[in-house]
C-alpha cells in the first residue's frame, strides 16, 4: 500500500499500543485518580448487571414516570458534547491560535461525553441483548420516522467525526509528520454543524411528543443549545486549569478568556429562555401550568422536585451574576467555583428538571412522583466515572504531544 | 491555512524502568479484568436463561409460517417450564373486511372496575402489581377536564356527583407510539389494532413517553402468575405472558375478537356500557352507536384519530 519504510498495518497498531502505554503513565496522583474512577465504573457496571437480571423494577421508574435519571443524564451529556464545539468555533472559524493549541481538549470532551450518552441509553434499555434490532440491515431501523433513529445517527456520527479528527492528528504526530489539513479540516467544519444537530435532534425527541405539553414547545431545541453552551465552556474552563495544574502543560489565559466570554452570554440567554417558559406556563394558567406548578412549588402536596428546581435556579442566577463581576473573573479559584455552580445548575435543569416534569402529572393527570434508587445512582456515577476516565486518559496522551509552547512537554507530563 | 505547519513533535520518550512498569501495568490490567468479570456476574446468570434461538429470533413480520410454528412451540414449552402451565399460543391473524372500533357509554358506567379486573385475568398480567390495560377515572360532573379526575378512588360506587371514565388503548389511526418506536416493534394491523412484538421490543419506553393516553405498560420485572390462574388461551401478539423488560398494551383481546368473540372487558361489564364490533358491518352495534349517538374521542386536538369513542345517553 505505502512505499514508506513502514506500512500503516504495522505502525498503526504500534501507535495504538503507545497510546495505551502513555494513557496509563503518570504520577501517584494520576494513578489514585484513575483507580478511583475505575472502581466507581465497576460499581456502576455491577449495578447495571443486577438491573438487567432482576428487571428495571430495581429503579424508581414506573409506568407513570417511565424515564428517569438515566435519560436525564443522557440529555445533559449530549449538551456537554455539543458545548465542546465552543472551542472548535473560535479555533477554526475565528483562527484563534491559542485556542487552536488546546482545541483537542474540546474534541476529546466530545468523545468522552458521547461515550457517556451511549452508555446511558444502553443503561435505560429493558432489553440490552436486543440492541442489534437497531442496527440497519440486521434489525429494523425505523428511519426516518422515529426521532430516536435520527439521534442514533447523529450521536454516532459525531463520535466518529471527533475520533477521526483526534486520532488522525495524534497518529500523524506519532509518525513525525505534519498533519495534512485536507484530512481533518473539512471534518472539523462538518463537526461544527454536527454539534448543533446532535442537540437539536435530542430536543426533537421530546418536543415532538404532542401528549407531553411540558416538552411540546418550539423553544426546547434553542434552550438545549443555550444550556449546552453554558455546561460545555464551564466544564472546559475548569478542565483547562486542572490540565495546567496536574498535566505540567502550559495553557495560555487566552482560551479561558474566550470561553468565559461565551459563557457570560450563554448563561444569560439560557436564563431568558427559562424565564419565558415560566411566564408562558404561569400567566396562561389552566391545566398546562400544572407541570410548572409541580416543578417550582409542588402539586397537591407532591414536591419531590422543588428542592432540585430551586437549587438549579440559585446556581443559574448566582453564576450569571458572578460571571459578570470583574472580581470573580480575576480570581481563578472563584471563577472555577462559579463554573461549577453553572455546570450543576444546568445538570439539574436539563436533567431531572426537564425529564421528570414531562411525566408529572401523567397524561391522565395523575401525580405519581419519582425518586432515583441506589442502583440508579450507582449506574449513573459509574457512567460518569467512565466518561471522566476516557477524558483523562485521552487528554493525558494528546496534550503533551500537540501543545507546542510547553518547554517540558516532551517529558510526557511527569510534573 | 488554519493549521500553520509546525515542527513535528515525537511522542514523549519513556523514561525509567520500563520492564518493571510494564509488569505493574500487566498486573493492574489482570486485576481490572477480574474485577470486571466479577462485576458482570449477575448478567452471566441472567444470560443462562437466554437461548441462541431466542436471541436470533426475527421480527414477527419477517418470520415464515414454519419459523413461526417453531417459535410458538418454544414459547409454549417455556411457559410450561417457567410457570408450570399448559398453554396454547397461536398466531391469530386479522380477518379481511373487519375494522374494529370500541365505544363506551359514560352515562351508564358505574366505575366498578370489573373491566380492569377482567383485563388483568384475561391478559395474564403480573399478579403482585395488579396490572391492567384499563384505568378508570372518577370524574367530577360538570367537568371534562381529566385534572379534575382521579384513578385512585375508593369506597362504594357510583357516587352521585361523579361520573366514571375508563381509559385504555385508543388504537389510534395515527398512533404516536408507532411513530416513535426505533425498531418497528409496534405497528398497526389491518383491522386497526396496534400490536407489539414482545420478542422484538428493546424496552426503550419511548412509546410510553409518546402515548397521550397512558395506554402502554412496561414489564419492570418478569410477570408472576400462579399456574392455576394462567389463561391458557393465548396469542403471540396479545395475551401470552410477556418477557421481562418489554412494553405491552391492550390489543382489544385480539385472540378473542379475531375469532368472533368479544373483548374480556366488555363481557365483564355489568351495565352494558361497552360496545364493540366491526364498523364495516352495517348491522353491528358499534355502527349503530357511531351513527346515532354524539360520540367524541379523547384529546382529539392531538390528531391521533382514536378508534375508541365515548358518548353520553342522557
Amino acid at each position: 500500500m505505502t512505499t514508506r519504510a513502514e506500512s500503516h498495518l504495522v505502525s498503526y497498531p504500534r501507535f495504538l499500543a503507545r497510546v495505551l502505554w502513555l494513557g496509563t503513565e503518570g504520577t501517584p496522583w494520576f494513578y489514585a485518580w484513575m483507580t478511583l474512577l475505575t472502581a466507581a465504573a465497576l460499581v456502576g457496571l455491577h449495578a447495571w448487571a443486577t438491573q438487567v437480571r432482576d428487571g428495571m423494577a430495581v429503579t424508581g421508574m414506573t409506568d407513570h414516570v417511565s424515564w428517569g435519571l438515566y435519560i436525564a443524564n443522557f440529555t445533559f451529556a449530549v449538551g456537554l458534547a455539543a458545548g465542546a464545539v465552543m472551542m472548535v468555533i473560535p479555533a477554526y472559524l475565528y483562527r484563534d491560535e491559542e485556542m487552536h493549541d488546546v482545541v483537542i481538549v474540546g474534541e476529546l470532551l466530545a468523545v468522552a461525553a458521547i461515550t457517556m450518552c451511549l452508555l446511558f441509553v444502553v443503561a435505560d434499555l429493558g432489553r440490552p441483548d436486543r440492541f442489534w434490532h437497531m442496527i440497519p440491515g440486521l434489525g429494523r431501523f425505523h428511519w426516518p420516522v422515529s426521532m430516536l433513529t435520527w439521534d442514533v445517527i447523529v450521536l454516532n456520527g459525531y463520535l466518529l467525526l471527533n475520533l477521526h479528527i483526534c486520532g488522525y492528528l495524534l497518529y500523524q504526530r506519532y509518525l513525525g509528520r505534519t498533519p495534512d489539513p485536507r484530512w481533518y479540516v473539512p471534518f472539523v467544519f462538518v463537526s461544527i454543524f454536527w454539534a448543533i444537530s446532535i442537540h437539536t435532534v435530542t430536543a426533537f425527541l421530546y418536543c415532538g411528543l404532542g401528549g407531553r405539553p411540558f416538552w411540546n414547545t418550539a423553544l426546547l431545541a434553542p434552550r438545549f443549545l443555550a444550556s449546552a453552551f453554558v455546561s460545555g465552556p464551564a466544564f472546559l474552563i475548569v478542565a483547562l486549569r486542572l490540565i495546567e495544574r496536574f498535566g505540567g502543560v502550559h495553557v495560555g489565559e487566552g482560551p479561558r478568556r474566550t470561553l468565559l466570554k461565551i459563557l457570560r452570554v450563554a448563561v444569560l440567554v439560557n436564563l431568558l429562555m427559562v424565564g419565558s417558559e415560566a411566564f408562558t406556563a404561569f400567566y396562561t394558567g389552566g391545566a398546562h401550568a400544572a407541570t410548572a406548578r409541580y416543578l417550582f412549588f409542588g402539586l397537591h402536596g407532591h414536591d419531590a422536585l422543588v428542592p432540585w428546581t430551586w437549587t438549579a435556579i440559585a446556581c443559574g442566577v448566582g453564576s450569571a451574576v458572578a460571571l459578570h463581576l470583574p472580581a470573580v473573573a480575576s480570581r481563578p479559584r472563584l471563577l472555577d467555583l462559579t463554573c461549577l455552580a453553572a455546570f450543576v445548575g444546568i445538570w439539574i435543569e436539563k436533567g431531572m428538571g426537564l425529564i421528570i416534569p414531562g411525566f408529572v402529572p401523567s397524561t391522565l393527570h395523575e401525580v405519581v412522583e419519582y425518586a432515583p434508587t441506589l442502583i440508579e445512582w450507582q449506574v449513573t456515577a459509574g457512567v460518569w466515572a467512565f466518561g471522566l476516565l476516557v477524558f483523562t486518559a485521552a487528554v493525558k496522551v494528546a496534550l503533551p504531544v500537540l501543545e507546542p509552547h510547553a518547554p517540558g512537554a516532551a517529558e510526557g507530563g511527569h510534573a | 491555512m488554519t493549521d500553520a505547519p509546525r515542527a513535528p513533535r515525537p511522542l514523549p520518550v519513556i523514561q525509567g524502568d520500563v520492564t518493571r512498569r510494564a509488569l505493574m501495568k500487566g498486573a493492574g490490567a489482570m486485576l481490572g479484568a477480574a474485577a470486571f468479570a466479577r462485576a458482570l456476574q449477575p448478567l452471566t446468570e441472567w444470560a443462562q436463561d437466554l437461548s441462541v434461538d431466542q436471541f436470533l429470533q426475527r421480527h414477527y413480520r419477517e418470520m415464515s409460517p414454519d419459523e413461526m410454528q417453531a417459535v410458538l412451540r418454544r414459547l409454549e414449552a417455556q411457559a410450561k417450564e417457567d410457570y408450570g402451565a399448559d398453554v396454547r399460543i397461536d398466531d391469530v391473524r386479522p380477518q379481511p373486511g373487519v375494522q374494529f372500533a370500541y365505544a363506551l357509554n359514560l352515562s351508564v358506567c358505574v366505575g366498578c372496575r370489573r373491566c380492569a379486573e377482567a383485563c388483568h385475568e384475561e391478559n395474564n398480567h403480573d399478579r403482585p402489581s395488579g396490572n391492567s390495560y384499563i384505568r378508570v377515572l372518577e370524574m367530577t360532573k360538570g367537568s371534562m377536564d381529566m385534572e379534575q379526575g382521579r384513578a385512585d378512588y375508593d369506597g362504594p360506587v357510583p357516587r352521585p356527583d361523579k361520573f366514571y371514565m375508563p381509559v385504555q388503548c385508543q388504537q389510534c389511526d395515527d398512533a404516536p407510539c408507532v411513530k416513535v418506536c426505533p425498531v418497528e416493534a409496534t405497528w398497526k394491523e389491518q383491522d386497526g389494532i396496534v400490536v407489539v412484538d414482545y420478542d422484538w421490543c428493546i424496552g426503550c419506553r419511548y412509546c410510553e413517553a409518546a402515548c397521550p393516553y397512558h395506554a402502554r405498560r412496561f414489564n419492570w420485572t418478569k410477570p408472576q402468575v400462579p399456574a392455576d390462574e394462567v389463561n391458557p388461551d393465548q396469542a403471540y401478539l396479545s395475551n401470552r405472558i410477556r418477557p421481562q423488560g418489554v412494553v405491552e398494551k391492550c390489543t382489544f383481546c385480539l385472540h378473542r375478537t379475531r375469532r368472533g368473540r368479544l373483548p374480556a372487558c366488555l363481557e365483564a361489564c355489568p351495565t352494558g356500557a361497552r360496545v364493540f364490533g366491526n364498523v364495516l358491518d352495517p348491522d353491528s352495534d358499534i355502527r349503530w352507536v357511531l351513527e346515532n349517538k354524539r360520540v367524541y374521542v379523547l384529546k382529539e386536538e392531538l390528531g391521533t384519530r382514536p378508534r375508541f369513542f365515548y358518548f353520553f345517553d342522557k
